[in-house]
């Protein structure tokens, strides 16, 4: 039986009141409702507040560079596709440096879990405008006000029918552990985009804006009616939906490949040595 | 004539590389040596492309400029390449072309079928006249093309047939070449084909890249061979996504690699530095093209060998090969997954277009008997107290990976501490650093020294490195003839360099002549910058053509009385 204590407690680098610390117990809670040992887990991550997180626990981990997350984890399932892989960083990192990744994931449909941070902002950096920040949203460096609109990652994924696309709130952490077993059971690519505040850069979207507005999806929402879920996605923010919004079965990238659970990983000597032989009959 | 450089010319996609292939591959079977060059354009149809085949009795090294036998397969190549004829090269064309002149030879090809059988009956007529067998062609036709069926492969071999009966009848002053000596079995490969072999050898995994030219055919060739020898490849998304992929892949402990051209590898400089901070082994086959920017993406060049010294922030190990040849394409492959492994760290294997496309025949590459999974050489580990960066003398630190014992492994590119956590300890930051730079030493231990040839006092020595071996060694041996002194220093690997291992030749030789396929002498600064040994004699070519043993004896005649 898998324990929060396996998960341990650690020291943070974040700010007091950070929405980075629900998340963190809600990531905890999650692997123990899904009994999965820290051994059986790897958390990889980019770069900003939300990419330190896997600091914080016990597991496998691999923090690279900001942005990339998603190709690390994509090399290390497909080397080990036994692993439980889970890449966690904030919306700055994934929706903005990552894009073109998050893009590329959202096709390949690989079994990963991506826990997205959505604070709105650029916090390790000081409070610039991030790919999620609201149109008008005023900065230091938007300091006329954000002049783009914001990033609709819960569309995007669901238009590009990734496996299961889930919208959660830092302010309800048991509703948002459901979501991330959930997410990790899911066989196919899982995003969990994670609204929370950020008290030091974000006063505009704050603890108590997130708290009016966010509203668990109604029980008759069919999150396998892309169009219902694109309604969902697509709806004005006086309103905002929590919950799983859209979910499909296409087969794990994976199971394209054929690859089984040990991977490319194990392959023997004896039966590379064979194969290298063969091939090379070739270029006689 | 030692050697024949024949030239089978046309438009892209007039499968001139096909027939040229074939036309290689018998003349490797029948026992002879080749020096493929292939120069074609950035585009998919027309234009002009050309394969070079030197064909030699005797073993040959480099590819030259004139041309002893001309095969266009349209009429404009004729034009493009009266000017490099031999003074008594032939032409070998299509007896419907318009053409006067002494030495070509008319051929009915459409009395032979025509159309899409231009080709093979090019190839009959050349291979006919070259003395191959003609079972030999009938045997690679039907290798060729019996894949597409039998109605196919007939057609094509009566083609063949009624081709090679013209042929022989044929009185003509061509003088083909002697008998090779006897032929044992070798293998046809290219540069590209020979590193994707030397992967496959070493173990590799998987592979992940974004297409480049002149890479790409590395990659095409591990994917041709992935299902048979167990590797994952994908396509990723951008150079970017490539180099981190492989990066996850190693650290769960698949051998990987990336392979790409000096722009793909501009997008991979913060991967390079990622495997580096991380100590996660990373093989990076890096085919030269000139630049800057898009520059011509088809040519060749060795103008990266700064960027890939270099390429990366930070300051930290790393090994970069330059084999001189397509049999060095394989074994420091195999060299550099093991020199990764050892290092935990980037390992780039550098070359250029000409030796990516470049055929050779080879002798069988063998299963190299040191190498094998790192999983199972992985060391004793024990997972309770387990530390990815573990303080250690020589600066390396026994890899674990997840999910495969009990360890945690924790790997981070922030400064870390030694179980992988981010840390500002900046009392600790030296000590890391340093165990970093340690591990040079066991990069410097498994050096592949510079290889000298020739002369044993020179009073000329060319120093060259990477793919122009061939076109140096060629022109050493033939200002020897002339009564010249001259030998070659040879690099395979350009860094780090082992002082200890050539100062002396250098030092020793009268004259120094740096050889390199650049405007800037990249190669003769390094070395300067390294032992304070200056080279001042340069040759240097940057047309995006090869180096060939004629340009080298060109530039010293330039030189003058001097040299």
């Amino acid at each position: 039986m898998v324990t929060l204590a396996d998960y341990g407690e650690y020291e943070t680098a974040w700010c007091p009141g950070c929405g980075n610390f629900a998340i963190l117990n809600a990531v905890k809670q999650a692997l123990v409702k899904a009994d999965l040992a820290p051994q059986q887990v790897l958390f990889v991550s980019g770069i900003g507040q939300a990419a330190k997180l896997p600091h914080y626990l016990n597991a496998n981990v691999f923090n690279g560079l900001h942005g990339r997350s998603l190709p690390v984890a994509t090399g290390a399932k497909l080397a080990n596709p036994g692993l439980v892989v889970i890449a966690e960083s904030g919306d700055g990192c994934n929706y903005g440096e990552g894009g073109n990744h998050f893009l590329a994931a959202l096709r390949r449909n690989i079994d990963i879990t991506l826990l997205v941070h959505d604070n709105r902002v650029y916090g390790l950096t000081k409070g610039q405008a991030s790919p999620t920040s609201p149109e008008g949203f005023v900065t230091k460096a938007q300091p006329l006000g954000n002049p783009s609109i914001p990033f609709n990652p819960i569309a995007v994924a669901t238009v590009m029918k990734a496996g299961f696309v889930a919208r959660g709130f830092a302010g309800d952490v048991e509703h948002l552990s459901d979501l991330i077993v959930q997410a990790i059971s899911h066989r196919g690519f899982s995003l969990v985009d994670i609204l929370q505040p950020c008290v030091s850069f974000n006063k505009v979207n704050t603890f108590s804006w997130f708290k009016e507005r966010c509203r668990k999806l109604d029980a008759n929402h069919d999150p396998t009616d892309i169009h219902a879920a694109l309604e969902v996605a697509m709806a004005e923010e006086d309103e905002i939906p929590i919950g799983v919004i859209y979910q499909n079965d296409r087969p794990p990238f994976e199971d394209k490949l054929g690859l089984t659970a040990n991977g490319p990983v194990k392959t023997g000597e004896t039966e590379r040595r064979e194969a290298f032989e063969k091939i090379l009959s070739a270029y006689y | 004539m030692t050697s024949i450089n024949l030239c089978i010319c046309g438009e892209a996609g007039q499968g001139l590389v096909t027939i040229g292939q074939l036309l290689a591959k018998c003349l490797v079977r029948a026992g002879y040596h080749i020096v493929v060059t292939q120069s074609y354009q950035s585009r998919i149809r027309g234009g002009h492309n050309a394969f070079f085949i030197r064909v030699g009795a005797s073993p040959i090294t480099a590819p030259v400029g004139p041309i002893d036998l001309l095969v266009p397969l349209n009429e404009e190549s004729i034009e493009i390449h009266r000017g490099e004829m031999a003074a008594d090269g032939w032409i070998f064309r299509d007896a419907d072309y318009g053409m006067d002149g002494d030495r070509n030879l008319p051929v009915p090809y459409a009395s032979f079928g025509g159309g899409i059988y231009v080709n093979i009956a090019a190839f009959a007529v050349t291979g006919c006249l070259l003395g191959l067998d003609t079972s030999l062609m009938e045997g690679m036709v039907r290798e060729a093309f019996g894949k597409k069926g039998d109605a196919a492969s007939e057609k094509n071999l009566s083609v063949l047939a009624r081709t090679v009966e013209w042929a022989k009848n044929l009185d003509i002053d061509f003088k083909g070449l002697p008998a090779p000596a006897s032929p044992s079995r070798r293998m046809m490969v290219n540069g590209n084909e020979a590193i994707a072999l030397g992967a496959v050898a070493a173990g590799v995994r998987c592979g992940f890249f974004y297409p480049m030219t002149p890479a790409t055919s590395i990659i095409l060739t591990l994917i041709k061979h992935a299902r048979e020898a167990g590797i994952v490849m994908e396509q990723a998304e951008d150079e970017i996504a490539a180099v981190n992929m492989a990066i996850g892949a190693s650290f769960c402990g698949a051998r990987s690699m990336v392979a790409t051209s000096g722009g793909g590898y501009a997008l991979m400089t913060e991967g390079v530095s990622l495997a580096a901070m991380t100590e996660t082994p990373l093989v990076i086959a890096i085919a030269q093209r000139p630049g800057p920017a898009t520059g011509l993406p088809t040519r060749t060049e060795q103008g990266d060998l700064e960027f890939v010294l270099h390429g990366g922030h930070g300051e930290f190990p790393r090994a970069v090969f330059a084999p001189g040849d397509v049999t060095a394409c394989f074994a420091l492959t195999v060299k550099a997954f093991d020199v990764a492994e050892a290092s935990q760290g980037p390992v780039f294997i550098l070359t250029d277009q000409f030796l990516a496309d470049s055929y050779r025949a080879v002798e069988p590459f063998t299963w190299p008997e040191a190498t094998g999974n790192p999983a199972e050489r992985d060391r004793e580990i024990s997972p309770e107290d387990y530390q990815r960066y573990a303080l250690t003398d020589d600066g390396v630190s026994p890899r674990a990976f997840p999910g495969q014992s009990g360890a945690l492994v924790v790997a981070d590119s922030d400064e870390h501490t030694e179980a992988g956590h981010i840390t500002e300890d900046l009392r600790l930051r030296p000590r890391m650093v340093r165990k970093r730079l340690r591990k040079m030493a066991r990069i410097r231990e498994a050096v592949v020294p510079p290889v000298f040839s020739g002369d044993a006092s020179p009073e000329l020595l060319f120093v060259c490195w990477g793919s122009t071996m061939g076109a140096v060694e060629e022109a050493v041996e033939t200002l020897r003839r002339e009564g010249r002194r001259a030998a070659m220093l040879h690099f395979s690997q350009v860094w780090p360099l082992r002082p200890g291992d050539f100062m002396d030749t250098l030092e020793s030789a009268e004259k120094v002549v740096a050889v390199e396929g650049n405007a800037t002498s990249q190669f003769a600064r390094l070395i300067r910058r390294e032992t304070g040994f200056a080279i001042t004699r340069h040759v240097n070519r940057y047309d995006g053509l090869p180096i060939t043993p004629g340009f080298i004896l060109d530039g010293i005649a330039r030189m003058g009385k001097g040299v």
